[in-house]
């Protein structure tokens, strides 16, 4: 069972990586929403589906990011990649900011206040903050990002960019996953009381979760508008995030495999049934109500067991 | 007076250190005093049974001492350190662990991470150590995991330190709590009804625990209902009431006590 599933994923893996080589230039550029939406869930992951808090504020972190990078690129020529740490940093750091006073709330109480927190960044990029942002026409004319001489600009070049921090992000959230800091996130998640009571500090934690998560969705935002060459506030707006917090929730909230499945899902699903105009978010909607009620722990929930030290297993059998 | 019949070997005597120190201990919730003045010291190495009715503000008292909640008036002392105004994971840091009465485990997590938490104050690495995963990380990530093992051992939960933790039986989940408490290595243990939900054979097995946890050198306290655990176990009692405390001293002289049995022991079947 376990060689299923690893066959599963490495099969999974090869036809993704392949895919360029048999799929025209508007499907790659689905594979490509995919991925991104796939970086920006699996950063809303930590929050949502590692931590449980509700974060439904999540583009507003994307915005941050996005606009950090149009403007250090517009503004002063620097390479659009190159500002993916600092756009990063500053989402990180928007984030701490604005969750330091609220991320005591619980549940329904923070989701309110992260919806809240989603509008103002968009109303505030509408109203051309600093004179920088554009206003609603947004900014154009951000360069094409240059990876080692070369210049990406076709659907299959970004989609190797962008799918490539898919995987090494892959990489580095199962890593986290396994350790002391993502063990944290997790008690925070299924006991607040109890986890404070073990000696974990929740209060760093929970910021922690937010400044991680949202640095993710920054370094996306790069991505993003090196990929658009333009953005504006409507890219950005309520909905995104609620189909963001839809795919962690409906992947199995905490699991990373979950979350790019429903990425999949959510994203290429409504482009797969095209020809039903808007009969598809009507079925898409049903899709969710079913979902919801007869699964609601996800696709594929994040379970227990992470740690299988050999001494154990063989002090089992 | 020294007379106490207990299961665990007497404390040596007149060497006695207070460990923790509460004075004058008051919280009041709306016009409601959950704890009206309550002083009393636990004894370093000693086991203490708090004792009363219910409602009679015993697990105020214990979240009062974990920092959960903020005392109106009154200090807390813990090995000269005072306890007023930290939060409650400085607090487990500084050598306090407790249980809680309605279990409270990670419940989707696995038994094994559970007491993991435990673990979690004495480790170092963040959020850069794991990505990088250095080989300090992995040697301090091996380490907490001997430790946790150990502990389940201790409790011997180690058969099931792989399956999740709500699917534990009730009286394992008690034991589950007590591992994860035992894993920030305390000085002192809160317990608060241990007992409560177990049967005849489970108690029977928690008071040897008490036992062995105390022959560790770890004072404990413990809120129990359960008299036959708490007269066995427990060399010094201390009895609330509405808040204030009734009575203090060895079990026999407490059970003989005629404010205690008035307001306690009289209703002892209840428990």
């Amino acid at each position: 069972m376990k060689h299923g599933k690893l066959f599963a994923v490495v099969l999974a893996a090869a036809l993704l990586a392949t895919a360029p080589l048999f799929l025209n230039a508007y499907q790659v550029d689905v594979l490509n929403s995919i991925g991104l939406y796939g970086l920006l869930a699996l950063g809303l992951n930590l929050i949502l589906g590692e931590a449980g808090l509700f974060n439904m504020g999540h583009a507003a972190f994307y915005a941050v990011g996005a606009y950090t990078a149009a403007i250090l690129n517009t503004r002063y020529q620097i390479p659009i990649l190159w500002t993916l740490p600092l756009s990063g940093l500053v989402a990180g750091v928007f984030a701490l900011v604005v969750a330091r006073p609220v991320v005591h709330l619980r549940g329904d109480y923070l989701l309110i206040v992260t919806i809240g927190v989603g509008e103002i960044v968009r109303i505030a990029l509408v109203n051309d903050l600093f004179g920088m942002t554009g206003g609603a026409n947004g900014i154009f004319g951000i360069s094409r990002p240059n990876l080692f001489g070369i210049v990406i600009r076709r659907p299959q070049e970004f989609f190797y960019l962008i799918w490539g921090c898919v995987a090494l992000t892959i990489f580095l959230f199962l890593r986290l996953k396994q350790s002391r800091f993502g063990r944290a996130l997790n008690y925070l998640r299924e006991d607040e009381v109890a986890a404070e009571g073990s000696g974990i500090n929740t209060a760093y934690y929970k910021l922690a979760a937010f400044g991680l998560g949202a640095a993710w969705a920054g370094m996306a935002g790069t991505l993003f508008a090196a990929k658009m060459t333009i953005i504006s506030p409507e890219s950005f707006n309520f909905w995104e995030s609620v189909v963001l917090f839809m795919i962690v929730i409906l992947g199995g909230a905490g699991n990373i495999v979950g979350v790019l499945l429903a990425a999949f899902l959510v994203i290429g699903l409504p482009e797969l049934f095209r020809e039903f105009a808007s009969a598809r978010m009507l079925v898409f909607g049903l899709v969710m109500v079913v979902m919801m009620v007869f699964r609601p722990q996800g696709l594929l929930p994040a379970g227990g067991g992470r740690f299988l030290p050999a001494t154990l297993v063989r002090g089992r059998g | 007076m020294m007379e106490a019949p207990s299961v665990v070997s007497g404390r040596p005597a007149a060497t006695t250190t207070p460990l923790l120190t509460l004075q004058g201990l008051t919280k009041t919730f709306g016009g409601l005093t959950a704890v009206d003045a309550v002083s009393f010291v636990v004894e370093e190495g000693s086991v203490m049974g708090l004792i009363g009715p219910n409602g009679a503000g015993k697990t105020t008292v214990f979240n009062l001492i974990t920092g959960n909640y903020r005392p109106d008036r009154g200090r807390i002392e813990f090995a000269g350190t005072s306890l007023t105004g930290l939060r409650t994971h400085r607090i487990i840091s500084l050598g306090i662990a407790r249980t809680f009465q309605n279990i409270r485990l990670f419940q989707r997590l696995t038994v094994l991470e559970n007491v993991l938490a435990g673990c979690h104050y004495r480790m170092r690495g963040g959020i850069l150590a794991a990505l990088l995963r250095l080989p300090s990380q992995r040697r301090e990530e091996n380490d907490a995991m001997g430790r946790a093992l150990k502990e389940l051992e201790f409790v011997g939960l180690r058969q099931q330190a792989l399956t999740l933790a709500k699917n534990l039986a009730y009286g394992d989940q008690r034991r589950l709590e007590i591992a994860r408490a035992l894993a920030t290595r305390p000085r002192l243990l809160v317990l608060d009804e241990p007992a409560g939900g177990m049967n005849e054979q489970e108690t029977e097995a928690l008071i040897g625990l008490i036992a062995r946890i105390r022959e560790r050198g770890i004072t404990i306290l413990l809120i129990e209902h359960d008299m036959r655990l708490v007269m066995r176990a427990c060399e010094e009692l201390v009895v609330l009431e509405n808040g204030g405390k009734i009575a203090e001293g060895a079990p026999e002289q407490v059970r003989r006590d005629p404010k205690v049995i008035e307001a306690y022991l009289g209703t002892e079947d209840e428990a």
